[in-house]
């Protein structure tokens, strides 16, 4: 058997980034800092000298602007990925989003395609604060039009983001900065994975935990101690947040009568809502317990290392939430504790960005 | 501009003890601009700013204390460590407010521009920002509500001629004059050089009466450089977006250095007086240091507050 080759999520989707503008000439890359030194987290990486600045370049902070130059290009068949450090830089292009991408196709009666995928970083950690830190995919997923994708390991993230490359939809592709160093197998060859098809990670027969983006990784780190306290659970890593195609979730949930939404997100008004009352209005008969969900609290992100001790839920609210809904008793302390300081996923980490 | 100096060059000494935990812009080698700008403003002007503002806080006459403390995430900071280096306030000066969004504040400015204006021009509002913010939409709406309007406002753009590692080649057309651009839209414009501090001084004297004499705002561009990267404690002329001699030549231009040559050249000052003056600047960063560390994170049950008014 060949060997399993472990990369990046960073380098995942650099390799996707290479593949699409290798399979197809009218792929473009651009956004500020795509071709500067530190090139996006390493994601732009080489993409200049091997496509050329016709292809790649950086812009002017014209957030708003750009967005519209993309829908244009797109109009005359380019494939534009368009990349922002931050999704609140993103903020200043909603109208060229809402009013023209996502509606273009309708509005015009589906003559034209506006297949541009738009790159969003979410900070966390190291006091990014209340600007610099917000995971608002709600807001995308609430338009109708728009796709928004938010893998979770180095794998989807090259097969999604090549999938979004070339979706004729126009796509919002949401990175999580903690997971740009996790890694996982991630095949050289090119593939597609399909959009808004969730993936069961481990499978469980007690309780199903629907996952957004970096929670996932919290929800693997709860499997341990869950399964010691003889609980089995089921992880689906959600992948798409919009449009979901539901029916591996409705299957896990007919099997486990038990379902918990984690989110990045705040608490109100967001995806984990949406999915919870869409699962229970259709599958209501066959829940055994109501459903919950895990997100942020619904405050701003605060900046200083004490403000944000329990702003961002681990596994052990998980785990804590899993034996609650479960009517089992642990002591809390007897939750193993969290290794690194709060506001840093790992000694990789140092700031200030 | 000693305070300003000597104030970043301590945060970026200490960046590295990892307990300044947010995103941390600093402002050496600019230090002129806000340090003769703010020469020009009354304590009832008011003033806002951008992601690189502590030398505007520290220039208007901001809270050193205050500053440091939001740096270190402490509940003794400007903005009760709700808000980090890039989120700085001091009422009792009269400075606003600075935001870490491109473009952000400037409106905002506006608005207290069009409040004096209401109340019988008794303020100006000055707005600071860097050269990137002219390539927002925002900057040019701003720009054009103020002028029509007539409104006190000081815009005062620090042309460093970095948007983080993106030169303004990629961003801007060749020889784009940005006060210039500006003086189109119908708006009076100066231009000098950001790291002459009587320059400054001077520039923005005209600024500020010719915006008294005639209620309209005025714009005042200044070319300048930073020392350090664009976010953090580190330099970084060696990986590749500018050169090392290029930093160089700009540290010749060291606003600090040559205003001292200035004064002592032509004997206005002893140069053992300016070193007293350093030396109790220097003991007042550290005291501000010192009341940082000493002072208490707020609670983690804080977090929840504030929210709504
Ligand atoms: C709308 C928006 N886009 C991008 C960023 C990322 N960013 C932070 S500072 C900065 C540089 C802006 O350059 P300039 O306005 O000239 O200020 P300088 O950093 O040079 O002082 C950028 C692009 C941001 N904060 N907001």
């Amino acid at each position: 058997m060949p060997k399993k080759r472990i990369i990046k999520f960073n380098e995942a989707i650099n390799e996707a980034m290479v593949t699409a503008m290798n399979l197809n000439k009218k792929v473009l890359c651009f956004g500020l800092g795509v071709d500067d030194p530190k090139r996006i987290f390493n994601t732009t990486k080489n993409l200049k000298e091997k496509f050329g600045s016709d292809r790649v370049f950086d812009t002017p902070t014209s957030e708003n602007a750009m967005t519209g130059v993309g829908i244009g290009m797109s109009l005359k068949g380019y494939y534009p990925v368009m990349v922002h450090q931050r999704l609140d830089f993103f903020l200043l292009a909603m109208d060229q989003l809402v009013n023209s991408a996502a509606k273009w196709h309708y509005m015009f009666g589906g003559q034209q395609n506006i297949p541009i995928t738009i790159r969003l970083i979410v900070g966390r950690g190291w006091g990014q604060g209340p600007t610099h830190s917000q995971s608002l995919h709600s807001w995308f997923a609430h338009i109708p039009g728009l796709k928004v994708v938010m893998p979770s390991s180095a794998r989807d993230a090259k097969g999604l983001l090549l999938s979004s490359i070339f979706d004729k939809n126009p796509v919002i592709f949401i990175e999580h900065r903690w997971l740009h160093n996790t890694t996982s197998e991630v095949p050289v060859k090119k593939y597609l994975t399909p959009i808004s098809k969730p993936k069961i990670i481990k499978k469980g027969s007690d309780i199903t935990l629907i996952c957004i983006s970096y929670m996932t990784i919290e929800a693997i780190r709860a499997v341990d101690f869950l399964e010691k306290e003889n609980v089995s659970v089921e992880i689906i890593d959600l992948r798409t947040i919009s449009p979901i195609n539901y029916s591996i979730i409705n299957n896990s949930i007919k099997k486990t009568g038990r379902f918990l939404v984690l989110d990045i997100g705040n608490e109100k008004y967001g995806v984990a809502s949406e999915i919870i009352s869409t699962i229970t209005i259709k599958l209501y008969k066959y829940l055994k317990n109501p459903p919950n969900k895990i997100t942020l609290p619904h405050i701003p992100t605060p900046t200083s290392f004490g403000l944000t001790k329990d702003f961002y839920p681990t596994y052990r609210d998980i785990i804590f939430e899993v034996l609650k809904m479960l009517k089992k008793k642990t002591l809390k302390n007897k939750i193993p504790v969290l290794k690194n300081l709060h506001d840093v996923p790992g000694n990789w980490f140092t700031g200030p960005f | 501009m000693v305070l300003i100096r000597v104030v970043e060059e301590m945060i970026a000494n200490k960046y590295r003890e990892n307990k300044m935990r947010c995103p941390t812009h600093l402002c050496t080698g600019q230090e002129a601009i806000s340090s003769a700008v703010s020469a020009n403003l009354k304590i009832q002007d008011t003033v806002v700013s951008t992601h690189r503002s502590h030398g505007h806080y520290l220039g208007k006459g901001g809270n050193v204390d205050k500053m440091i403390a939001e740096i270190y995430g402490k509940s003794s900071g400007c903005s009760k460590g709700y808000g980090g280096s890039m989120h700085l306030i001091d009422l009792n000066v009269n400075f606003m407010g600075s935001t870490a969004i491109v473009g952000n504040s400037m409106p905002i400015g506006i608005g207290l521009g069009l409040s004096s204006k209401l109340e019988n021009y008794n303020n100006i509002s000055c707005v600071y920002f860097g050269e990137g913010c002219t390539e927002e939409g925002i900057f040019h709406e701003s720009v054009n509500f103020a002028i029509t309007k007539k409104l006190p406002v000081l815009f005062v753009c620090e042309n460093n001629l970095y948007s983080v590692y993106s030169g303004l080649n990629v961003r801007q057309p060749k020889n784009r004059k940005i006060h210039k651009m500006v003086e189109g839209m119908g708006i009076k414009s100066f231009n000098g050089d950001g790291n002459n501090v009587i320059d400054v001084y001077k520039l923005t004297n005209k600024a500020v009466k010719y915006i008294k004499q005639n209620n309209k705002p005025a714009f005042l561009e200044f070319k300048t450089y930073r020392w350090r990267e664009h976010c953090g404690p580190n330099y970084d002329n060696d990986i590749g977006y500018r050169t090392e001699k290029e930093y160089l030549d700009w540290k010749k231009k060291d606003p600090i250095k040559n205003y001292i040559k200035f004064l002592t050249n032509k004997n206005i000052f002893k140069l053992e007086y300016l070193k007293r003056i350093d030396k109790s600047i220097i003991s007042k960063s550290i005291k501000a240091f010192n009341f940082a560390e000493k002072s208490k994170f707020p609670s983690k049950n804080d977090a929840t507050k504030n929210v709504y008014a």
